[in-house]
């Protein structure tokens, strides 16, 4: 049986500190978060450390980030690596030499919609706090993108909860099916290639910035040898019950239209596959090339080859995940993959598709890669430009640019899903119907007896000489449903650690 | 009720009506190219000015 899908979205931001004589992106990372957690009220009091990030259940193995979490947050350039757990749940980080944002856990598309342009304006007023921090003529740039254009890439990694049931084998088939042909409506566009062995002007402009770092089929990896399949196991929950599939091939997107479909596409197919309603498999005989080839298809008419000889496009294998997702929701209900919301994103899906299938140029105002490539044509015409022109390479960076005033993202007249009214709360409010909720309110409420926290647990101090641990292994509990009363009638987090103990949440 | 509002209810202007038709093919695409004109002189005004040094600088550490 497939279960509820909870997901989320961890998003590294490419960073810029313009005006330093020596920029360090670890320290300019550092400065980033920090400013914004003093200027937006999740610093704590002086002589007190910030509720940090708990590594206890993490793999280490599995687990690159390092570094202990956070001391405290002095208003002065920090060089330590900041992890902070925010009041809406999310998770805010310096990853490697990237400021990181992880979504809270969210039980629909339209809810990651949300919390991802919530990430988006904390980096914008991150951005602005950082400002006043650093001497004049100097400012901190965030960017949602995936790659530098000469070979260095950092990701926007998705999540998934499946059933442990599910056979990994099984995953690995359809997950990689919709991965090398979704990208047709969840590709943010580049300019230039950047494999290895073909010169950075070679390929002119193509549909994924990420396309380019895939070089196996499946693999743990995701600095080197990224594969279109990640295996990392870790799923932060009951391990018994659940995987979380860690997808890593995916690009970060501007359009709330292309993340919806991402999420929400990548969700139903899930599951289908944990319910083994596929009615067929696509196995590519060369599924990375198969990638790559899409992503260098603008005109979505090359067939690609299957291992059994057959070839199909992009768009066919989409036409029929998306005709097998309609049947199985028809017979068995969407409950699996975001209930209303999943009907939503099968209408939106097949709107797009039909888009694409007439002429990727209409959807310019809801997909990354058609609404950048707009951009880039008429630029390059209005001033007759090569499109090698250096001026291009410019302005595909700063369609990414996540400063108001300067994002080209923001004036390419993309649909929006999401109030931006609900977006702003989303900042500082969980979401109602995840764990996150539960994570959330304790942030909100007992900052002060909270010590650390992470996915499925939190550490409370409250002055009894040894901590107290409260799990959270269920991602579908501790919603407003479950604990909103709790956390309205308790006036301290003693009297909520007594009532969750008496109630064996 | 609702009939009786539904009666009250005028009928469209001529010039409500004219908005609602949809304008010529030749119409939505100089309308189009207009919008993408306005779009284009913004991003004259907010593209890098350096646009070879921005490009040359941009330059991330590989991250995941």
């Amino acid at each position: 049986m497939a279960v509820p899908k909870m997901l989320g979205l961890e998003t590294e931001y490419g960073i810029v500190h313009r005006g330093a004589s020596e920029p360090n992106p670890i320290s300019a990372s550092s400065l980033l978060i920090n400013a914004y957690l003093i200027a937006h009220g999740h610093a704590p009091e002086p002589g007190r450390a910030a509720v940090g990030w708990d590594f206890t259940d993490e793999t280490p193995g599995n687990d690159a980030r390092g570094g202990a979490p956070a001391g405290s947050l002095a208003p002065e350039i920090e060089t330590h690596l900041v992890n902070a757990v925010l009041t809406n749940g999310a998770r805010y980080y310096v990853d490697h030499a990237h400021p990181e944002l992880s979504t809270p856990e969210c039980a629909d598309a339209r809810s990651v919609v949300v919390y991802d342009r919530a990430a988006e304006l904390i980096a914008a007023r991150s951005m602005e706090a950082a400002r006043m921090l650093l001497p004049p003529g100097e400012e901190i740039v965030v960017y949602k993108n995936n790659s530098d254009g000469k070979g260095n890439s950092y990701g926007c990694h998705e999540n998934y909860l499946v059933s442990r049931a599910v056979p990994f084998s099984r995953i690995v088939t359809h997950a990689t099916a919709h991965f090398v042909t979704r990208q047709i409506f969840c590709g943010a566009g580049k300019m230039g290639s950047e494999t290895s062995g073909m010169r950075l002007d070679e390929a002119g402009y193509q549909i994924s910035q990420r396309a380019d770092f895939i070089e196996e089929e499946v693999g743990l990896e995701t600095t080197l040898k990224r594969p279109i399949v990640n295996t990392r196991d870790e799923p932060h929950a009951d391990a018994a019950k659940y995987r979380r599939l860690h997808v890593i091939v995916g690009d970060a997107n501007m359009s709330q239209v292309a993340t919806f479909l991402k999420v929400g596409t990548t969700a139903l197919v899930m599951a289908l596959t944990e319910d083994d309603a596929m009615p067929r498999e696509f196995r590519f005989a060369a599924p990375v090339a198969a990638l790559r080839q899409v992503s260098r298809d603008l005109q979505l008419r090359q067939p690609l080859e299957l291992a059994d000889g057959t070839t199909i496009t992009a768009l066919g294998v989409q036409w029929e995940l998306l005709a097998a997702a309609r049947t199985y929701v028809e017979q068995r209900g969407a409950d699996a993959a975001g209930g209303e919301v999943a009907h939503q994103v099968l209408a939106r899906w097949e709107d797009v598709l039909g888009g694409l299938e007439r002429g990727p140029a209409g959807l310019a105002g809801q997909i990354d890669w058609v609404a950048k490539l707009r951009l880039l044509e008429g630029f390059r015409d209005r001033h007759s430009l090569d499109f090698q022109d250096v001026r291009l390479r410019a302005l595909d960076i700063q369609y990414h640019d996540l400063r108001p005033d300067r994002s080209l993202a923001a004036r390419a007249g993309l649909e929006t899903l999401v109030d931006e009214a609900a977006a702003v709360r989303a900042m500082t409010e969980p979401p109602p119907d995840t764990r996150a909720y539960f994570r959330g309110r304790c942030l909100q409420k007992f900052a002060a007896e909270v010590v650390a926290a992470n996915w499925d647990s939190i550490v409370f101090d409250v002055g009894e000489g040894s901590l107290r641990r409260v799990s959270m292994t269920e991602p579908a509990r501790g919603t407003v449903a479950h604990v909103g009363d709790m956390f309205d009638e308790c006036g301290s987090a003693m009297e909520l650690l007594r009532r969750l103990g008496s109630a064996g949440a | 009720m609702a009939e009786r509002e539904q009666i009250r209810k005028p009928a469209p202007s001529p010039r409500e009506q004219s908005v609602e038709e949809s304008p010529p093919a030749s119409e939505r695409g100089s309308d189009i190219k207009a919008q993408l004109d306005d779009l284009l002189d913004e991003i004259d005004e907010v593209l890098e000015t350096n646009a070879e040094d921005f490009v040359k600088s941009y330059i991330q550490k590989g991250g995941e």
